[in-house]
């Protein structure tokens, strides 16, 4: 029984480390230009964590196999260094291991959160609401105009309550249902919640950031790949959080003016 | 009746009558009975709930037979509706986290089993004890009321997050009545808690016997003291939390909900609330519990193993060391919920470290008991084998946190199946592999009969290679980006994820079929199983001293006197390769930590 | 109501150290070679009530958190005037606190086994009762105060989190009030515990203690 244990953990080890290492379920691909530093982050942790997870179970398993009943005369005895050797090992191990993650791990963080947006940044509006995400460009004046919670009206499709007859900047402002952005230029993304809490989430920009309501946020990145991909919800926000999503193209620079133009003509 | 100061000093007379006895006790034995008798239902409610939501992911079009009987609305023709699918993983994830991880490993033998390992006949303040059990029950009974009534239970899941918590009906189905019973039901569980907290500590620090001093007590009534000073600082602090809530729902306040909401084109008659707010006193009490869920796991899983290893810890108190650090620790790591959550992108890197450094003393625990393992003589039973089996569990789930306490990472895996498989690993499914170890272990105690050791056996082989099953694919499917709380996976990218769903549902399925041979096993051993005798393991601890089942004050009349550490295993003495902590005998040992 | 104790209320005995105990003065255990120093531990009373103490303060300091925080997240927050008759009651919580005080000394001088003659005992707590009773009907005509400006719980965060506050409060003086009862109960049959009574005279000034800081709270930041 306690061989077939032992046994049983290796093979269970090993099989769940096997997807892992063939990417039988890879991470989508990254088309950011940030990145590269999570997932340098992610590869370094995977090897770390993975290794402990295959070095503890393999450990256990031995022990169990070795130790398991033996006969009541057998002489116990002690891990060579005891207690405090297991002390001292773990703390100089996993005590550098995850400092040194943190560590690393911080550059990363940096790069998306402590960096500001450079001042030629594309600001795009995006705004969350039970269950779709709308986004607004600023149009030629390169402003946004007001928001006036009390004029949204979905079946005017007035989606961000703006008003359009009163406010100057809001007149040239263009209102899309689907995010287009050029390649390879940095975007300023203002997010804005209508009702409950959202997130925006793109597997493949690695970006992942959540609507606060009553607290307007930003954030930043750049695409390096042209192609559609999908933006969804991550934080629960009702009966159609599962089918909360919008699709983001990036377009080259000259499909993108094409694409903006043609937005500002529907509105 | 002694009052409600009575402590160890007062003698205790049994009660006469069925009620007395039985169901308005006293004796902190039967509200331990109660508490796991409570956590047992409640935790195959929670699995049938998963069940079906498993179904319903793996095949969303496919007609549950019956599901229309729990609710009309929620599932017409069988079929699952979005938001019904919503409710049940709320509740599930309530049921689970509150009423079972805390009641069982902590309330549930905690109460049985603290007073007898410090040698006290019952708990100080009984009444309070019995309260702290009816209010838990009241709490479940309000929680589960909230299927039945208005448009059923809250769909905001377990973290209730502002303001979709706290905006009322409009914000979808359960939003309104659902909210205010559920966070009823957990001030009103909070309630319970904090009583029993109160007696937990007192028991530990005033009743023990002589001899006993704190070095002296178990593993086990350590890790219940830690969770106990742990319970007491966050159920505090969740309480008026949903306090707040329940206000904003039913008196019209401001706590959680900002101005200019919109709902259905209606803007909401809100102002100024914070829905941070609501996150940082959640995780302040959130993060925590998951340690209240699992510390008292490792308290059992080193008694129990400790003495199937017929020998002690390499460091005892370096154990007790980590566990009040993890304690210490929980209250300053809690903002790793929340990386993208809008909080200052500074606080992330402030809340990062404490988490990663918690795997310090999470590590040495891990390392003391493999540690331990080298050159014992480990007998294998069921109650060894769950014990092992949470070792392994925890490892799992554990280096998985590495990813998850750095923010950068958390970019890409935050809310994502990967979070849901580490927390089933190292919080849920370890500690019920810890519940099951103390099952098995302390049965013959509480029961007085034996549990069927091949029946046992079985019961662990399914649920070990099960739960590796369901739980490390959620990890693959995290990495994928496969997004947590969706009803049905419409995206694109999610479909090639699908087949692995499906063969999780089918774990799952078989590894909650096979927990029924273990609710068999506990019912028939209860009545038929062979009577044990006092000493089944050859165990050491005070619970082992007094007759099985322990007579209503626990020792008989007498108070019994330490003379031993706990764990005195591996010596030659008159009774075998142990030393009980209650016997004079004097023998030659290299492990007694002084 | 006056009462006339005439035997002295029983003297809770001090734990020997042949009944053995291992609580937490009990540093250094009986191990069988000679080394036996017991102490009697604290009846559960004494360590129940700090107990209590720090769950409750847990819990207004989770109140102060989100005060502060929804005060300094938001633009809608109001100020009021504090109803002056906040001042009183706080004269009369602190008053409390100096007759509960005097009686426990009392008590305790009889427990002792000196009895004070033609003196109740019970009639400082009976003072104390008063006191606490004149408070909580003083918080309730300073909610009336403020109903009668219109300010209504839901009427402004400030005025939200002074309901709150106060009736957390008012809640946990009601608790105080209720402990008061018991120790007369018990005194009265002569049952009183000196742990009993030190515990409910430390719950009541812990209760008086949390007031001045919510009225500190409340008059810095509404």
């Amino acid at each position: 029984m306690a061989k077939f244990f032992a046994v049983t953990i290796i093979v269970i080890a090993i099989a769940s480390a096997i997807p892992i290492l063939r990417h039988t379920w890879p991470e989508p691909p990254d088309i950011s230009v940030h990145g590269h530093l999570i997932d340098e982050q992610m590869s370094e942790t995977m090897a770390e964590a993975g290794i402990s997870f295959l070095a503890a179970q393999f450990i256990l398993a031995i022990f169990i196999w070795k130790f398991s009943n033996r006969p009541k005369d057998a002489k116990i005895s002690k891990f060579p260094g005891g207690a405090r050797g297991l002390v001292i090992a773990a703390f100089l191990l996993v005590g550098t291991e995850v400092l040194a993650l943190g560590i690393f791990g911080t550059r990363a963080w940096a790069s998306v959160y402590f960096t500001p947006p450079s001042a030629d940044a594309m600001p795009v509006q995006v705004q969350a609401g039970q269950f779709a995400f709308y986004f607004r460009y600023p149009g030629p004046d390169g402003k946004f105009g007001p928001l006036h919670a009390s004029l949204i009206n979905e079946s005017n499709a007035n989606f961000f309550g703006l008003d359009q007859t009163n406010d100057q900047d809001s007149k040239d402002d263009i209102v899309t249902a689907e995010m287009a952005i050029p390649v390879n230029r940095e975007i300023h993304l203002l997010m804005h919640a209508k009702d409950v809490g959202h997130s925006f989430y793109v597997p493949e920009l690695r970006v992942q950031q959540d609507f606060v309501p009553g607290l307007d946020l930003s954030i930043h990145f750049t695409a390096t790949k042209i192609g559609r991909y999908e933006i969804v919800c991550t934080q629960l926000c009702g009966l159609g959080h599962y089918n909360m999503k919008a699709y983001l193209s990036v377009l080259s620079q000259v499909d993108f003016d094409d694409w903006l133009k043609k937005q500002a003509a529907l509105q | 009746m002694h009052d409600v100061s009575a402590h160890a000093a007062q003698h205790h007379t049994p009660p006469q009558g069925f009620i007395r006895k039985h169901v308005f006790s006293l004796d902190h034995k039967v509200i331990g009975k109660q508490y796991y008798a409570l956590a047992l239902v409640a935790v195959f409610v929670g699995m049938v709930l998963s069940w079906i939501m498993r179904l319903h992911l793996g095949w969303t079009n496919l007609a549950i037979p019956g599901l229309h009987l729990l609710s009309k609305t929620g599932a017409p023709g069988d079929l699952m509706t979005p938001e019904y699918y919503l409710q049940l993983m709320t509740m599930h994830g309530t049921i689970m986290v509150f009423f079972v991880l805390t009641t069982a490993p902590f309330a549930a033998f905690g109460n049985f089993f603290l007073p007898i390992q410090v040698g006290a006949e019952d708990m100080p303040f009984p009444r309070f004890n019995m309260m702290s059990f009816w209010v838990t029950f009241v709490a479940f009974l309000v929680l589960i009321s909230s299927f039945f009534v208005g448009d059923g239970p809250t769909l905001g899941g377990w973290t209730q997050y502002a303001p979709l918590n706290a905006v009322g009906a409009v914000g979808g189905p359960g939003e309104g009545l659902g909210v205010v019973l559920w966070a009823a039901s957990i001030a009103i569980f909070c309630v319970g808690q904090l009583l029993g907290s109160l007696n937990f500590i007192t028991t530990t620090l005033d009743l023990r016997v002589k001899g006993m001093s704190l070095m002296r007590l178990p593993l086990t009534a350590w890790a219940w003291f830690i969770t106990s000073c742990m319970g007491l600082t966050a159920f505090a602090v969740l309480m008026p939390a949903c306090i707040l809530v329940i206000l904003d729902h039913v008196a019209g306040t401001s706590f959680f909900v900002p101005s200019n909401l919109v709902i259905n084109d209606q803007l909401q008659p809100h102002s100024g609330g914070s829905t941070l707010l609501w996150q940082h006193l959640f995780w302040f009490f959130g993060h925590p519990e998951v340690y209240i869920a699992i510390v008292p796991g490792m308290g059992i899983v080193s008694h129990v193993l400790i003495t199937n290893m017929r020998r002690p810890l390499l460091s005892h108190r370096v154990m007790i060391g980590c566990m009040a650090a993890i304690a210490i620790l929980s209250y300053m790591v809690y903002g790793h919920h929340m990386f993208v959550s809008g909080m200052n992108p500074f606080s992330s890197l402030a809340f990062s470290f404490p988490t990663l450094i918690i795997t310090i003393p999470a590590t040495i625990i891990v390392l003391l008991w493999i540690g331990s393992l080298y050159g014992s003589r480990l007998r294998i039973n069921t109650a060894s084998l769950f014990a092992l089996g949470f070792i392994s569990m925890f490892v799992a789930g554990g280096v998985s946190g590495f990813f998850l306490a750095q923010p950068s990472i958390d970019i890409m895996l935050h809310a994502t199946y990967f979070v849901v498989g580490h927390f089933h690993m190292v919080m849920a499914v370890a500690a019920i592999f810890g519940i099951f170890a103390a099952t098995y272990f302390w049965f013959p105690k509480m029961t007085g009969r034996m549990m069927n050791e091949t029946l046992g056996k079985v019961h662990f082989w399914l649920s070990f290679v099960g739960t590796y099953c369901i739980f490390m694919p959620f990890h693959y499917l995290g990495i994928a980006a496969n997004v947590r709380r969706y009803q049905a996976f419409v995206d694109e990218y999610l479909q090639p994820l699908i087949p692995v769903h499906r063969f999780i549902t089918v774990a799952a399925i078989v590894t909650g079929v096979a927990q029924f041979i273990f609710l068999y096993n506990l019912i028939h051993s209860r009545f038929w199983g062979k009577p044990a005798p006092d000493n089944p393991w050859e165990a050491t601890s005070l619970e082992w001293s007094t007759p099985t089942p322990p007579p209503f004050d626990n020792f008989g009349g007498k108070q019994p006197v330490v003379y031993h550490d706990p764990y005195q295993y591996g010596v030659q003495s008159s009774t075998g390769d142990y030393v009980m902590q209650a016997s004079p005998e004097q023998v030659a040992t290299e492990h007694e930590e002084k | 109501m006056a009462t006339t104790v005439h035997e002295p209320p029983k003297i809770e005995p001090r734990r020997q150290p042949d009944n053995g105990n291992g609580g937490w003065r009990n540093l250094a255990p009986a191990d069988g070679d000679g080394r036996v120093v017991q102490d009697y531990s604290p009846p559960p009373a004494s360590t129940g009530i700090w107990v209590v103490v720090y769950a409750i303060t847990m819990t207004f300091a989770a109140l102060t958190s989100a005060l502060i925080v929804r005060k300094g997240s938001s633009l809608d927050w109001q100020s009021f005037t504090l109803p002056s008759i906040l001042y009183l009651n706080t004269a009369l919580i602190v008053c409390s606190s100096v007759t509960l005080e005097i009686a426990r000394r009392r008590v305790a001088t009889l427990m002792g086994g000196v009895a004070i003659p033609g003196e109740s005992p019970a009639r400082w707590l009976y003072i104390t009762l008063v006191f606490g009773l004149l408070f909580v009907t003083g918080q309730y005509v300073a909610w009336t105060r403020l109903r009668a400006e219109g300010l209504y719980l839901a009427t402004n965060p400030s005025s939200s989190f002074f309901y709150l506050l106060t009736a957390a409060h008012v809640l946990h003086v009601l608790g105080g009030l209720i402990g008061l009862l018991y120790v007369i109960g018990k005194l009265r049959k002569s049952q009183l515990r000196r742990s009993t009574l030190d515990a409910a005279s430390r719950y009541w000034h812990f209760v008086d203690i949390l007031w001045v800081y919510l009225l500190l709270l409340l008059w810095m930041k509404l």
